[in-house]
């Protein structure tokens, strides 16, 4: 849900704060800052605690000891790699379906239907208010059997569960160019279509295609819900099931996967910040 | 003349086909799915029509499903909703530009977390030997002897602030923006107190949006399966835990199609959360250009 709201808010809200230590005479400001303290205090156990405690456990042997056999043991284990390499398939082929899909119509939308981007903006909603166990109910009903038997099925539906994500940010990307007037000077200069969607809009969509790709891949590595009842072993699915054997492994593994996730993440987030802050640079004003 | 007509049509006709493929394919994946659960809900067996699948769920072991869901789903937005509130407020007034940052980007990412990896990291710290549990019991607070069980309903509702909490950050972030500094001031300068200054400006202004918020995290509580599947190896008794039982094949012959009245109950208490949800944030909207 994180890309429902587009960072210009942030950024508005962070200018407009008050600035609670340029009012020297106030009072009110030791208190403050004591229920902050406890505020900052309990959120931070409550937050970091679970990380920490997860991460001990994974360099754990069944006595107590660090030790690094649960990381050790990972390649090893029967189905690790079945699984671990059909979520990697699951992903990729999830997010080149979902660009395909999704560019072209949100460029498209934002270029000649702009009427349309309100219905756009509905039905991308749609998968949040539909919950996965109820959509794969009906998947798993209305899906032909040959589709049944293959896993790619689950890309398929993975793709609906990150048009939310993916619409938003390819949207906020959109709205960030002055898409119109790039179009008018490649179709003037003589582009074609097909060119001037693949050299003029596509290199400037890159950061917020960027952050929808890890979105996806983040979205297909950590779908528990849909694989289960699919009967699929992709990785969530797999340390479930291996849990009952290692509890130490299937740990390490799935923190693994978590840092992983999180560390794809925070290098699209600089790389995106860089780039939207050079383009604050090259237009001045904004 | 022929030409003209040609440009018209394909005027016509080319919108409809760049959109034709999004709109196949959520129609396809999303549309008929869905109908599907809806349709499925009100047949027998034999493919009749009837309501006995709505009646069953409406009692007995489903009814109580329902129940707990909705509890569950209450529970989990009013305590992590408030708790919320205090720490995106916290956050806000704080003078560190990178804490702000550093939290925006982590609430983006936990609001979206869930299933295995927050089990297995609740187990380690709060299992019966995890972390803090023999941390506790080392000053004779061992939580577990006090009635607390991470593997039970209530357990399922303290995991559950872990996304609930940041999610409501992130909703509640630009609400408080809208609170001018300028109101607070003048507030103060008309001789306000501070509690005064929340209880006639602060809180009213926030208040379509505290709520806004807390309807989506009904919604994100009650539609989660994951975490509580994992957590309590499908124990405990919520509907989206009923459907994925019944999705096993873990159902009384006959019943089959119990499953799709549970989905169709779930779809009409997200729907009238969404609604109102609509209507809240119309009103919220109000104080944010």
């Amino acid at each position: 849900m994180a890309s429902l709201i587009p960072e210009i808010a942030y950024e508005e809200v962070l200018g407009e704060l008050p600035e609670v230590k340029s009012d020297p005479q106030s009072r009110r400001l030791p208190r403050i800052r004591y229920w902050r303290v406890i505020v900052f205090f309990l959120a931070g156990s409550y937050f970091l605690l679970p990380l920490y405690a997860g991460l001990r456990f994974s360099f754990e042997n069944d006595a107590g000891h660090f030790s690094f056999y649960a990381i050790e043991a990972i390649p090893s284990q029967t189905g690790f790699s079945q699984a671990f390499f059909l979520s990697l398939r699951l992903a990729a082929v999830t997010t080149v379906l979902t660009m395909v899909l999704m560019v072209p119509t949100a460029t498209y939308v934002h270029l000649k239907l702009p009427r349309m981007r309100r219905v756009l903006d509905f039905v991308t909603i749609l998968p949040i208010v539909i919950p996965p166990i109820v959509l794969i109910l009906g998947v798993l009903h209305a899906a032909p059997l040959w589709l049944r038997a293959s896993p790619y099925l689950l890309s398929l539906v993975y793709v609906i569960l990150a048009l939310p994500f993916v619409y938003r940010s390819l949207d906020a990307g959109l709205s960030a160019i002055d898409l119109k007037t790039l179009v008018e000077a490649s179709r003037s200069l003589g582009g074609k279509w097909v060119s001037t969607l693949i050299h003029v809009i596509l290199p400037n969509l890159r950061a917020a295609m960027l952050s929808a790709t890890v979105l996806t891949i983040a979205l297909v590595l950590g779908e528990f819900t849909m694989a289960s009842l699919d009967l699929w072993s992709t990785l969530p699915v797999w340390i479930y099931q291996f849990s009952q054997k290692d509890a130490h492994i299937a740990t390490a593994v799935s923190m693994l996967s978590l840092i992983g996730t999180w560390l794809l993440l925070t290098l699209i987030v600089s790389l995106d910040r860089s780039q939207s802050r050079r383009m604050r640079k090259r237009t001045g004003t904004l | 003349m022929e030409q003209i007509r040609k440009r018209g049509l394909v005027r016509g006709v080319r919108p409809a086909l760049a959109m034709a493929p999004f709109a196949i394919y959520t129609f396809i994946g999303l549309g008929i799915p869905t109908l599907a659960v809806i349709s499925l809900a009100f047949r027998s067996e034999q493919g009749k029509l009837t309501l006995a699948n709505l009646h069953t769920v409406a009692q007995g072991t489903y009814r109580i499903g329902f129940e707990n869901s909705i509890i569950l789903a209450t529970i989990t937005s009013i305590v992590p909703g408030i708790l919320g509130v205090f720490l995106a407020y916290a956050i806000a007034t704080s003078h560190s530009g990178m804490l702000r940052r550093l939290v925006a980007a982590a609430s983006g990412v936990l609001a979206n977390f869930g299933g295995i990896n927050l089990t297995f990291m609740f187990i380690a710290s709060l299992g019966s030997t995890g972390v803090l549990t023999v941390w506790l019991a080392a000053i004779h607070a061992n939580p577990w002897h006090y009635g607390f069980n991470l593997y039970s309903f209530y357990g399922v509702a303290f995991v559950y602030m872990y996304f609930q909490i940041p999610l409501m950050v992130l909703v509640i972030t630009p609400a408080l923006g809208g609170l001018r500094p300028s109101w607070r001031e003048a507030a103060e300068n008309l001789g306000a107190s501070s509690f005064k200054y929340w209880r006639t400006v602060g809180i009213p202004v926030l208040l379509p949006s505290v709520l806004g918020g807390m309807l989506l995290l009904f919604g994100s509580g009650f539609a989660a399966y994951a975490t509580a599947d994992t957590l309590t190896a499908g124990t405990v008794t919520l509907a989206p835990i009923q459907i994925g039982a019944v999705l096993n094949g873990n159902v009384i012959a006959g019943e089959e199609n119990i499953g799709y009245a549970i989905g169709f109950g779930m779809l009409v208490v997200l729907s009238i959360t969404m609604i109102l949800y609509g209507l809240v944030r119309k009103r919220a909207s109000r104080w944010l250009r």
